[in-house]
């Protein structure tokens, strides 16, 4: 949390509506000064419309929100000098170079690359190699730098990453996480959304949303700590029937594919991992083991979304 | 019996060799997993596999059939779901399911048929007159998947079928490829997510242009003496 506890982002019970669709219900949060804030949840559930909401490019139907104390309604100029934003979908100009798209977004903030460049200097210099190609001629990892770059040139204080990470493989991901953790060194403040859940475990807190609404927010390993069942990770061949079996099973609660196991929620009064073992060799199951397990975030992701 | 067979395929831009003299074989009603990092040439490979692109040198057989010579038939075989762009978000469901259909030359009987068995299935009975447009990404990535075996193809590629994709919806996505995978459909496919690399019979991981490895993922893990799929790709494409 925030060091000087002011809040640098706080929303109060926004809601926006398209149509029948409630977007967003009354979400309300802060965000402290120079945390890393993720928006978890599935599509739908109304991360985008908080980030359009924040950085003023959407009015919300009710409720309101301040950036570094500015209201996202009066004062969307000033906040937009702050606040530096990459969308969910790639939006650089894909017919301009890599230089030239920096270029340009430097000029409409009206600053020079050369007095913000140590804030980039990083990140540029992993793309300095390909700075006259296209940018939509960039792999998916670069393009996401590049969009990371334009985003930060007029040297913001609050960053909203939607999505920054889609698409990209798994060590441009680390890469671009390790530069987040530096930015945050140097007190700015970012909001993100992303699919992938070691990238939430990143995150100073989280907050998992569902169809428009907060559920909840905390630190990873609160969320981690509160896991509410039992679990356990059962393997055996072959595995998809594996799972629908296992489903079957009365003293299982939910189970879902995990990597190379299945993770089982189980009525652990009722059963024992060496019971089950013995249930499903008797069902002719090879290779087969049972055991307890400690949650990670992406069970307890599951768990949420299930409920 | 191997339903892709490619033999020292290549793929030039210019100067910029995409795809390197890459050889490998998937089997019947395997799931595929082809993995790399972006760039390394994956969907320029696919593209090739699926006669989209034609290959600079090396010959590649889908379904039987030679994708240099019949690339008509190979399209006929296949289905494709790409990473762009896979559906008419201004169409409504079953336009997108009878458009695809028509294409693929299905009568009109069996099309009305199979369009009841699959919106029952996905559950999307209510969604048929919506806009694609309107639908979850998770939702639109299922109709995908589900149009590009509406003909029943002897392989289906999928270019990162999950991308973006949240980790509920993903498992759903990934129980409707083990389901053709079980009726005999072959599955080639990329993704970003290194759990789904663990659904798949085996792997390749395709560094610069090549393929480093290919293997079960069990054999992978216990080669490289990491505990899992994301281990084994952080060693391999670092090392190079």
């Amino acid at each position: 949390m925030s060091t000087e506890n002011i809040a640098t982002i706080s929303c109060r019970q926004l809601s926006k509506r398209y149509g029948k669709v409630e977007a967003l219900r009354n979400a309300s949060f802060e965000v402290g000064r120079g945390e890393i804030f993720g928006c978890i949840g599935p599509d739908g559930s109304g991360k985008s419309t908080l980030f359009r909401i924040l950085t003023t490019l959407l009015r919300a139907d009710s409720g309101g929100a301040t950036v570094e104390g500015l209201d996202v309604v009066k004062d969307y100029h000033a906040i937009r000098n702050r606040l530096g934003y990459m969308p969910g979908r790639f939006s650089l100009y894909q017919d301009l170079s890599v230089e030239e798209n920096l270029n340009f977004f430097a000029s409409i903030f009206n600053v020079t690359i050369r007095e913000n460049y140590p804030l980039i200097r990083d990140i540029y210099r992993q793309l300095e190699p390909f700075k006259s190609r296209r940018a939509g001629k960039l792999s998916g990892g670069m393009k996401q730098k590049l969009a990371l770059c334009c985003a930060l040139i007029h040297k913001p204080s609050v960053l909203l990453l939607d999505e920054p990470t889609t698409g990209v493989d798994p060590i441009s991901r680390k890469e671009f996480w390790d530069i987040l953790a530096q930015l945050r060194r140097q007190d700015i403040t970012i909001v993100v959304s992303t699919p992938y859940m070691d990238e939430a475990l990143r995150c100073d807190r989280i907050a998992l949303m569902r169809e428009g609404a907060v559920l909840k927010i905390e630190t990873p390993e609160r969320i981690i700590s509160q896991f509410p069942q039992t679990l356990w990770s059962v393997q055996g061949d072959p595995m998809y029937k594996l799972l629908t079996d296992l489903r079957r099973h009365e003293d299982i609660i939910s189970s879902y594919a995990f990597g190379d196991a299945h993770h089982a929620t189980v009525r652990s009064e009722r059963i024992t991992p060496l019971q089950l073992e013995e249930n499903l060799k008797m069902l002719g199951y090879l290779n087969v083991e049972v055991k307890k397990i400690q949650p990670t975030i992406e069970d307890c992701y599951i768990a949420m979304i299930n409920d | 019996m191997s339903v892709i067979y490619a033999e020292n395929l290549t793929k030039r831009f210019g100067n910029f060799t995409a795809v390197n003299c890459i050889t490998f074989s998937v089997e019947r009603g395997e799931i595929f997993g082809f993995l790399g990092a972006n760039g390394a040439g994956k969907t320029t490979a696919m593209r090739v596999l699926c006669g989209l692109s034609k290959p600079t040198s090396g010959r590649c057989v889908v379904a039987g059939y030679d994708v240099a010579r019949e690339t008509e038939k190979v399209k006929r075989s296949i289905g494709y779901m790409s990473q762009k762009f896979s559906l008419y978000e201004d169409l409504k469901v079953w336009e997108n399911i009878r458009l695809f259909a028509g294409i693929y030359g299905m009568g009109d009987k069996m099309i009305a048929l199979k369009t009841e068995q699959t919106l029952t299935h996905l559950g999307f009975e209510a969604e048929r007159n919506t806009l694609v447009k309107a639908l979850p990404l998770g939702w639109k990535q299922k109709l995908a998947f589900s149009v590009a075996i509406f003909h029943e193809p002897e392989v289906v590629f999928l270019d990162e079928p999950t991308g973006g994709v949240d980790p509920a919806t993903r498992r759903k996505f990934w129980e409707m490829i083990y389901q053709a995978a079980e009726r005999g459909i072959t599955v080639f496919v990329t993704t970003h997510y290194m759990d789904e690399a663990e659904y798949c019979n085996r792997v390749s991981i395709m560094v610069d242009g090549r393929i480093e490895a290919l293997n079960t993922p069990k054999n992978l893990r216990q080669r490289l003496n990491a505990p899992n799929m994301d281990a084994v790709f952080q060693r391999l494409v670092q090392a190079s």
